[in-house]
């Protein structure tokens, strides 16, 4: 008996029972059509994080005031407040070899007005590296210009939304603007790039470092931003910026350095184990499904008694008929595997339509796992019945019942 | 062909012993055409089920063609079934879902015969049988005499030596019963051996040789003399 006739056989029997065989099928389509959707998710929600983290720059640190708390700082809990960063120790940082470029960044918030419109904006200073750190990209006009950071200038470059905002149509290059109670001339735009971790720098107004520790009357830094010269050098550069900063502050280590990979690896660690979390429950739903085609399919068998003592009957081996109730799970299963999918793949699209930033495509893995469960399920729980078939006594099975 | 020595079959039912059949010794020789009488619960269905080795015994031997086929395995014994033995029971035993033709050609599927020689010959039998016009149906749509050569079309399509019949007759009227008697002594007259279980005394007079079985024992092997 070739596989081709085992399989036709099989199909028979299945279509023979057409509510049983629709249910079973169902039920394995649901367990596959959970894994794939739930791993769509999870990967779309990591996939979106990854993705914001990413827009920040590549090879990125961050150094903010004092210890962080994993290090535990006996200084934090007697009640002393950490030394700030300020703008020599953030050009210091340029010496390390490691270290490409810097951007220190001041933030505040600030009352910004043309003649006719004014506006409460977040107002960050900063370089003209902080182009390159963060990877943005000009709409209109300039960055601000390079030279000696510790000058101030009155220039301002702004958000695409702080523009449309406060000049609507009009062109905003070479205007002047009032921010808190001093003017500045717009130079550039940025382009639209909207939101990255918190930051929209639609909403910004970017000035000269110099310009915003004036306006905001501190000498002080919010964060330094720092690109390394490259992958490999990430590690080095913290070691550095945290060592430079060291000698400056009197040998306390009294800052943090984050990498923006540490981060993106934490946030791609717990995300992808959710994933999986996620596609174990919903797998727990395919061994249900499996339990349910090992019941039906032992009901089958004592239902097709005297078929199986007929089989036998004209020379049916024990092996052929266990193929026969095989060839019945792998059909099944591969037919709401199939469903399966076909619904899975349709709940990731309708969801994608849904919410648009959840890239919400599941993962090759969880296809083909999802896929390759229900057919090994299928299988793994028709054993039982098969082997039950295989072994009935004809005799007793072609007796009349 | 076919010879049995010492086979007894031995049934527990709860802690007594049923014997079945007790020290049968018979030989038949190919080609034979035999009937088996007997009152009901004599051993006759134990007898034929333990010659088409759907049951073993629980003593004895028994040699098919001049080799022992009471030790082979489930497979072997499988394999002998299918290419020596055809099997015609009195309820006919199709399977309902399958048409006529693919009933008859079960056999040959199991067998692994290619699909071409298995359609020549489901189609040579369906007009020998006088089936014509019904190798589309399924047995709920067939009358009793018509699934009844559709199962003994099934039990010849591997062209066996042995047709073992259990009362093929006990589930039919009078005139299609004679049709099926006409078809299986059409058989039997080509040379194959014929083993026919009945209890009508007229059907079973017809047989060559008759044996009468009592209590699980053969009472009587007579031979018709020609
Ligand atoms: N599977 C079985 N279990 C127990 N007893 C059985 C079984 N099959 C047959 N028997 C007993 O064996 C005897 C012979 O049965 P059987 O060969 O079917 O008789 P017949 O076909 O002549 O009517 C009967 O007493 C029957 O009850
Ligand atoms: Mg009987």
């Amino acid at each position: 008996m070739n596989t081709a006739d085992v399989l036709r056989f099989a199909s028979f029997s299945l279509t023979g029972a057409r509510t049983r065989t629709l249910l079973m099928i169902l039920a394995m389509a649901i367990g596959v059509a959970a894994v794939v959707v739930l791993t769509a998710l999870g990967e779309g929600a990591r996939r979106y994080v990854v993705g914001q983290f990413s827009s920040l720059g590549t090879h990125l640190l961050i150094v903010f005031p004092g210890r962080s708390e994993t290090t535990g700082n006996p200084g934090m809990l007697l009640g002393e407040t950490p030394r700030d960063l300020t703008l020599d120790d953030a050009l210091m940082l340029t010496r390390s070899r490691a270290i490409r470029r810097i951007a220190p960044l001041t933030v505040g918030s600030a009352l910004v007005t043309t003649h006719r419109r004014s506006r409460e904006t977040p107002v960050l200073g900063s370089t003209a590296e902080m182009l390159e750190v963060r990877k943005m990209s000009m709409g209109q006009g300039q960055f601000l210009p390079g030279g000696d950071p510790r000058l101030a200038s009155p220039v301002c470059v702004l958000g695409d939304t702080v523009r449309k905002e406060l000049f609507g149509n009009q062109p905003a290059v070479g205007e002047w603007l009032r921010i808190g109670d001093r003017r500045f001339r717009v130079i550039g735009v940025l382009a639209a790039q909207g939101q990255s971790m918190g930051f929209d720098t639609d909403e910004l107004v970017i000035v000269p470092v110099a310009s915003a520790q004036m306006l905001f009357n501190t000498s002080s830094l919010f964060r330094i931003l720092i690109e390394a010269r490259g992958r490999e050098s990430i590690e080095k550069a913290k070691q550095d910026a945290l060592e430079i900063l060291a000698r400056r502050h009197d040998g306390e280590k009294d800052v943090t350095v984050v990498t923006q990979d540490a981060i993106l690896a934490t946030f791609d660690r717990i995300l992808r184990a959710l994933t999986l979390a996620v596609a174990g429950i919903a797998a727990i739903s395919l061994s249900v499904a499996g339990i349910l085609i090992m019941n039906v399919m032992l009901i089958a068998v004592s239902q097709r008694r005297q078929e199986i003592g007929l089989l036998k009957a004209i020379g049916a081996a024990p092996a052929q008929i266990r193929a026969l109730f095989f060839a019945e799970a792998a059909v099944l299963s591969f037919a709401g595997a199939l469903a399966g999918l076909a619904l899975g793949l349709l709940g990731s699209f309708i969801i994608g339509r849904i919410y648009p930033v959840l890239p919400s495509v599941p993962p090759w893995w969880a296809v083909v796992a999802a896929f390759s469960t229900a057919l090994l399920t299928g299988i793994l729980f028709s054993v039982a019945p098969a082997r039950r078939a295989s072994r009935l006594d004809p005799v007793e099975s072609l007796a009349r019942h | 062909m076919i010879r049995l020595e010492g086979i007894q079959r031995v049934f527990q039912v709860g802690d007594q012993q049923v014997h079945a059949l007790r020290d049968i010794d018979l030989s038949i020789g190919a080609g034979e055409y035999l009937s088996i009488m007997g009152p009901s619960g004599s051993g006759k269905s134990t007898l034929l089920n333990l010659i088409g080795l759907l049951d073993r015994p629980s003593a004895g031997i028994y040699r098919l063609d001049g080799g022992d086929v009471t030790g082979l395995s489930d497979e072997e014994q499988a394999r002998v079934r299918r290419e020596k033995i055809g099997f015609v029971f009195q309820f006919f035993h199709l399977i309902p879902r399958l048409s006529a033709a693919a009933n008859i050609e079960l056999p040959l599927l199991l067998a692994g015969v290619p699909a071409a020689q298995r359609k020549t010959r489901v189609d040579q039998l369906i007009v020998d049988f006088g089936l014509t016009g019904r190798e589309t149906h399924r047995p709920d749509q067939l009358s009793g005499g018509q699934r009844q050569r559709v199962a003994i079309a099934r039990a010849t399509v591997m062209e066996p030596s042995v047709i073992l019949a259990d009362e093929p007759t006990g589930n039919l009227d009078r005139a299609t019963g004679q049709e099926v008697m006409n078809i299986l002594e059409g058989l039997a007259a080509s040379g194959v051996t014929l083993l026919l279980v009945t209890h009508d005394p007229e059907i079973g007079h017809r047989a060559s040789r008759k044996l009468r079985m009592v209590d699980g024992g053969i009472v009587a092997d007579e031979r018709a003399s020609s």
